[in-house]
């Protein structure tokens, strides 16, 4: 049979045409079965499509509704839980310290006027890594083992860290710790699913990056009954800016530029939301 | 001839001869290869047995896949994976790669002994964390 070339030409434009088709189709069917695996992965670990993602993290912390020391440790121990911090006792030298307390003269130095009321003088605020705007720690660190993710957390990566502590020494507030020994014998209850240190690195607070990965506050909110709040600062709707919209915060030593993403309600009135 | 020959090449051949005497002990034995064991609870309950790469892929690579993990999760806050079937995993070493792989001795070190590697994962990380 002998095909004309008007014919050939019709003839492969309709093969390509189905060709085409069947290819788009192909694709169609295959993309349906991935698009709908969002709770679940392979292997049937959860996939957090629940993750709670913000331009600058930040925390208000509402220091009127601190008053007894049992209001201290529950955020503490919390957090002690959560991330397997080691107990060495309070006064040793190899102390880790995520979130501890501290009185005022040291935790606001230079505004410790002599006219302040005496109250606030006697009080402990909790206090932990600023998780700065500007953060000096990460300046100065040689491996880049310390750094500021995209959502303004500052992060430890403890595979890189080698144990300079020039972070230590540039850190304004003192929020980082030194392993000087193996912390593992030295943590009480272990959380499995959570990693622990190793000796020869610093820690310090991350913020609960872990949890909020997977849509959840960090611990030491939830466990404060509602005396700590986490949220957006660049969201004028959430909870934090709500909250320094209407009520005056102040934040530790603001006069060293670093920016800090922690603020503090002082002196009663609180936030009450 | 040169003077005291004789001594000087008994010599040598003693020198030599104790220089190879570790490849010549095990002459004729059959090089042992890792075996390492794959099965545990998790993965025998398992449909289909299959990581989140090939073996092939695994064996070679797994280092590597581990350190792009690592920063993805820690600097990037990305904690899925999509590998090349388009299939998602949760990017977790805990939770991911040791819920099945929970059998550290016969998994993990029987190939790292072999090759005398000594990672120091379980330093920080927890063996078998979610058994």
């Amino acid at each position: 049979m002998k095909i004309e070339r008007r014919e050939f030409l019709k003839l492969g434009a309709a093969v390509a045409v189905g060709l085409g088709g069947g290819m788009t189709l192909d694709v169609l069917t295959k993309a349906k079965p991935a698009a709908a695996e969002t709770t679940t992965d392979a292997v049937g670990t959860k996939v957090s499509s629940k993750a709670l993602h913000a331009k600058r993290w930040a925390m208000v912390i509402d220091a009127s509704k601190f008053k007894t020391e049992a209001d201290f440790r529950r955020v503490e121990e919390a957090c002690v839980k959560a991330h397997n911090i080691p107990d060495f006792g309070p006064d040793s030298k190899h102390q880790i310290k995520w979130t501890w307390e501290e009185p005022f003269t040291r935790t606001f130095y230079g505004v410790d006027d002599p006219y302040l009321p005496e109250a606030i003088k006697k009080e402990n605020f909790p206090v932990m890594c600023n998780h700065c705007e500007n953060p000096p720690c990460v300046r100065v660190c040689p491996t880049q083992a310390t750094f500021k993710r995209p959502d303004g957390i500052v992060g430890m990566d403890y595979h890189r860290c080698i144990g300079c502590r020039f972070c230590m020494a540039a850190c304004p507030f003192g929020a980082r710790s030194f392993n000087f020994v193996d912390p593992r014998p030295h943590i009480k209850d272990i959380n499995p699913d959570f990693p622990t240190r190793t000796k020869g690195v610093v820690e310090k607070c991350n913020f609960c990056m872990e949890r909020l990965d997977q849509g959840l506050m960090p611990v030491c909110v939830e466990a404060s009954n509602g005396a700590m709040f986490f949220g957006d600062l660049d969201d004028p709707t959430s909870d934090v800016r709500k909250i320094l919209d209407t009520h005056y915060a102040i934040r530790r030593k603001p006069e060293l530029g670093t920016g800090p993403s922690v603020f503090y309600l002082v002196g009663g009135g609180g936030a009450g939301a | 001839m040169i003077y005291g020959g004789k001594k000087i090449f008994a010599g040598l051949f003693i020198f030599v001869v104790l220089l190879i005497s570790p490849f010549l002990a095990n002459i004729g034995k059959a090089d042992a290869q890792p075996n390492p064991s794959l099965n545990t609870p998790t993965i025998d309950a398992l449909a289909a047995k299959q990581c989140v790469g090939s073996a092939q892929f695994m064996r070679t690579y797994h280092m590597q896949l581990l350190n792009e993990w690592r920063d993805q999760a820690l600097r990037h806050g990305e904690y899925t994976y999509v590998n090349s079937q388009g299939q998602k995993f949760t990017i977790s070493l805990e939770n991911t790669c040791l819920k099945c792989h929970s059998n550290e001795q016969q998994f993990c070190n029987t190939c790292h002994t072999y090759v005398g590697v000594t990672p120091y994962c379980w330093e920080c990380h927890q063996k078998g964390a979610t058994q």
